[in-house]
């Protein structure tokens, strides 16, 4: 046992530092810093900068822009990233899309869209859920019914995020409505979104944001060459990709850097107010423990194998990032009603967008699977219940 | 950075597992021993030293074995797991004090009766009223003043006593043989013992110097202990929830086993992340001792009022769980949350660690655990 960093991860650490602090725009850092919401631009500028140095992709295999590196290393990068405030690359891209495509692709598949994935120059949106499936996904029912070479796609899908960015959009599609289980008959299908008879329609979320979407599909052909895998299979690489994100889904580095801006933030209140000292110190405690879980998962998954306590990771991970939020609405108490203060306000820019953050993530604990979703994991797969 | 035990940290796990799994078999044979003074088995004590486990931490030239904090953790982790009365970490942690702080000769013999079993160790700490002071006459030490609760100190050979001094804090040997020494001892409600000491004029012997301040050292040492008992602590709530979780697999009411509510088997997956993050952290610190000790006091407040948050929540779900019969002596989850709720009120409680830590929490940006 030994807490150190071999040399060899100190200095890939100082390394990723290093990059993330001086490669990426200080304007696309401070955005972030302040919590705003950052362009479309930002993000793919900063993900192409990435890229450029090999770092946008670093899970993926090496022969298409992949990194040889430890689960430790990725857990450094990713966690160097955040707190240097660089926006992490699109994880639809990085760490969905491009994982299944090269992993279930077929040769094709893959040359034509990896490189574009990892570059940003496609900018992919999930298409998953639908307004009947949520976390019982299984029970999605948007149909792609073959015609000669083409699929023809007909249903809604729901909760897009992003998908008003959206080049293409990857799909879990119903392709035999007669399979005995609903899993089975699931294919994994690429759209391009500017086909006829597909349409985006925006939802405005209640921080009066608009990042989700619907999209619709009304008889949209699809070549049949854009089916990831096998027909009918896409249940298992949906399984695949869903255990890929819940594992990039514990933001401890972002929740601690923001965690350390509000200590600023408070000041001198700190000092005269020791209800609000021990409340930060508490959440430096739990954040403290869900980083050495982390550490500890990374340093035992070497073999392949997630270990166990992965799947506390997105629910505790999520807890704590919404309790920091909340915190910022408490810290600007009266002045947390101030969302739409313009020119002419004296509230501060980070009390102004403090309510406005802790409503929009209360996403946190629905997406990704939802936290009870991880309960039932945790419960059933690791205490055996 | 590596989290995994080498081959001979697992052996003597599976060897201290093994001794004390047998010994400590049942609820019942635990009550047996709890029951008469002086509440442990001075036979496993003799048998826990035959194994190497007391002297680990000590230096080989003092009559220890040259290991360190995992050692010890290892150790206490086992011994939370049956929650077995010895007074593994009392003596582990007074010596500790003889060896930072004590001569050659106070080492030589200390230590090396401590490593074979012969010396039962208290450490006399915490003053109930008006703190114990130490008075000096010539080159004689005498103590005055009440210590209690004192974790055996009714059968410790030698207590190892915090007093005032006018440096600061002194730390010294008594004999509780002496004149001057009263001991009232008593049952603790987990089934350990502790004792009223009073001293009245009690000759005693300084470690190390007098005339300095030992306030540093004895946070290092009461550190130490801290993350012992937090390993302690994991060790008994893996067992708690584990057998929470099997008695939610067999226990039927409505026709059914009781993991088919949601209701139950959702908090048993919240008891479940509690004690993961539990034992990340206490890993964490005992890490931290061995390779950056000037931060382990930190790291030993952090660990404490984790455990003490895990050590509540599963203590208390865990008799919840279980319904009636978690409330009796005869099974065994109760006396886990007794224990656990002994752990969290020795050597500072949970709200104690975190006023420590709201005191200096604008010292830092964000934590950063490797340093
Ligand atoms: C901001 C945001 C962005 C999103 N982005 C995308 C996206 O880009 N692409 C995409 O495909 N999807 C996206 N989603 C959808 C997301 O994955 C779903 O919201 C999620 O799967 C939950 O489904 P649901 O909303 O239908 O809730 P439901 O499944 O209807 O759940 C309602 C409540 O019941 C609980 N529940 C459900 N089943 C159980 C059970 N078996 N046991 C106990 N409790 C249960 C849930 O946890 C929840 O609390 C997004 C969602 C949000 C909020």
């Amino acid at each position: 046992m030994k807490l150190r960093l071999s040399e060899e991860d100190a200095a890939f650490r100082e390394e990723m530092r290093t990059f993330f602090t001086t490669q990426v725009p200080q304007s696309i850092r401070d955005t972030v810093a302040a919590r705003r919401e950052l362009t479309k631009d930002q993000i793919v500028e900063t993900q192409q900068i990435l890229n450029a140095a090999g770092l946008a992709v670093p899970n993926w295999p090496v022969e298409w822009g992949g990194k040889d590196w430890t689960p430790l290393q990725r857990h450094i990068w990713h966690e160097e990233m955040q707190l240097a405030s660089v926006p992490a690359p699109l994880a639809f891209n990085a760490s969905m899309v491009g994982p299944v495509i090269a992993a279930f692709g077929s040769q094709e598949v893959k040359e034509r869209f990896l490189p574009a994935t990892a570059n940003l120059d496609i900018w992919w949106s999930q298409g998953f859920s639908e307004p009947d499936a949520g976390s019982d996904l299984a029970s999605l029912r948007t149909t792609a019914r073959r015609e000669g070479d083409e699929y023809v796609v007909n249903g809604q899908k729901t909760w897009t995020t992003l998908g008003q960015y959206g080049d293409w959009i990857f799909t879990l599609v119903r392709t035999d409505p007669d399979a005995p289980k609903k899993q089975q008959g699931i294919s994994f299908l690429l759209i391009d979104m500017t086909s006829p008879g597909l349409t985006v329609r925006p939802i405005e979320l209640i921080d009066g944001g608009h990042e989700v979407n619907e999209v619709f599909f009304e008889d949209v052909r699809v070549p049949a060459e854009n089916l990831v895998g096998e027909e009918n299979r896409g249940w298992d690489y949906a399984k695949f990709l869903l255990g890929n994100e819940r594992v990039g889904v514990a933001p401890v580095g972002s929740t601690k850097r923001w965690l350390a801006a509000a200590k600023e933030t408070a000041g001198e209140r700190i000092a005269s107010d020791p209800l609000l000292a021990a409340r930060i110190a508490d959440l430096e405690n739990e954040l403290l423990a869900l980083e050495l879980t982390a550490l500890r998962v990374v340093a035992h998954s070497a073999d392949g194998k997630p270990h166990p306590a992965s799947s506390v990771l997105k629910l505790r991970g999520t807890e704590l990032q919404q309790a920091v939020t909340e915190l910022y609405v408490d810290l600007a108490g009266p002045l947390s009603l101030a969302s739409g203060a313009q020119d002419g306000s004296d509230v501060p820019d980070w009390a102004r967008v403090s309510t406005p953050q802790y409503l929009n993530f209360r996403k946190a604990s629905i997406y990704g699977g939802s936290n009870e979703v991880q309960r039932q994991i945790i419960a059933k797969t690791i205490l055996g219940l | 950075m590596d989290f995994t035990l080498d081959s001979e940290q697992t052996a003597l796990r599976d060897a201290v597992r093994g001794l004390l799994s047998k010994t400590y078999d049942s609820t019942e044979t635990r009550r047996e021993v709890t029951k008469t003074d002086p509440g442990f088995s001075e036979k496993t004590w003799q048998q826990l030293a035959e194994l190497g486990a007391l002297g680990l931490p000590f230096a080989e030239e003092d009559g220890g074995f040259g290991a360190g904090p995992v050692e010890v953790s290892i150790v206490a982790e086992e011994i939370g797991r049956v929650l077995a009365p010895e007074p593994y970490l009392e003596t582990i942690l007074a010596a500790g004090l003889v060896a930072d702080l004590g001569s050659p000769e106070q080492r030589a013999d200390v230590i090396g009766r401590v490593a074979e079993g012969a010396l039962v160790l208290s450490f006399a700490h915490h003053d109930i009223a008006d703190a114990v002071v130490a008075t000096q006459s010539g080159d004689a030490w005498t103590l005055s003043g009440v210590k209690e609760p004192v974790l055996h100190g009714a059968r410790a050979d030698l207590l190892v006593v915090t007093a005032r001094t006018d440096a600061g804090v002194g730390v010294f040997l008594v004999d509780p043989a002496v004149d001057g020494v009263e001991r009232t001892g008593y049952r603790t409600h987990d089934g350990g013992r502790a004792a009223r000491v009073a001293f009245d004029g009690a000759a005693a012997t300084p470690l190390g110097d007098p005339s300095a301040d030992a306030s540093d050292a004895v946070a290092l040492a009461v550190a130490r202990g801290q993350i012992a008992l937090g390993h302690e602590a994991v060790g008994a709530i893996d067992v708690a929830l584990r057998t929470t979780t099997e008695y939610l697999k067999t226990r039927k009411q409505f026709g059914v086993t009781l993991n088919a509510f949601q209701a139950l088997t959702f908090r048993a997956a919240d008891l479940y992340v509690s004690a993961e993050l539990a034992r990340s952290m206490v890993t964490w610190a005992t890490l931290v001792l061995q390779d950056e000790p000037e931060r382990a006091v930190e790291a030993a407040s952090r660990a404490k009022l984790q455990v003490s948050r895990a050590g509540r929540h599963i203590g208390q779900e865990a008799i919840q769980l279980h319904g009636g019969i978690g409330m009796t002596a005869e099974y065994s989850v109760g006396h886990y949350t007794s224990r656990l709720t002994a752990i969290d009120h020795t050597l500072g409680d949970g709200s104690e660690h975190l006023a420590r830590l709201a005191s200096t929490v604008t010292d830092h940006g964000v934590v950063d655990p490797i340093g």
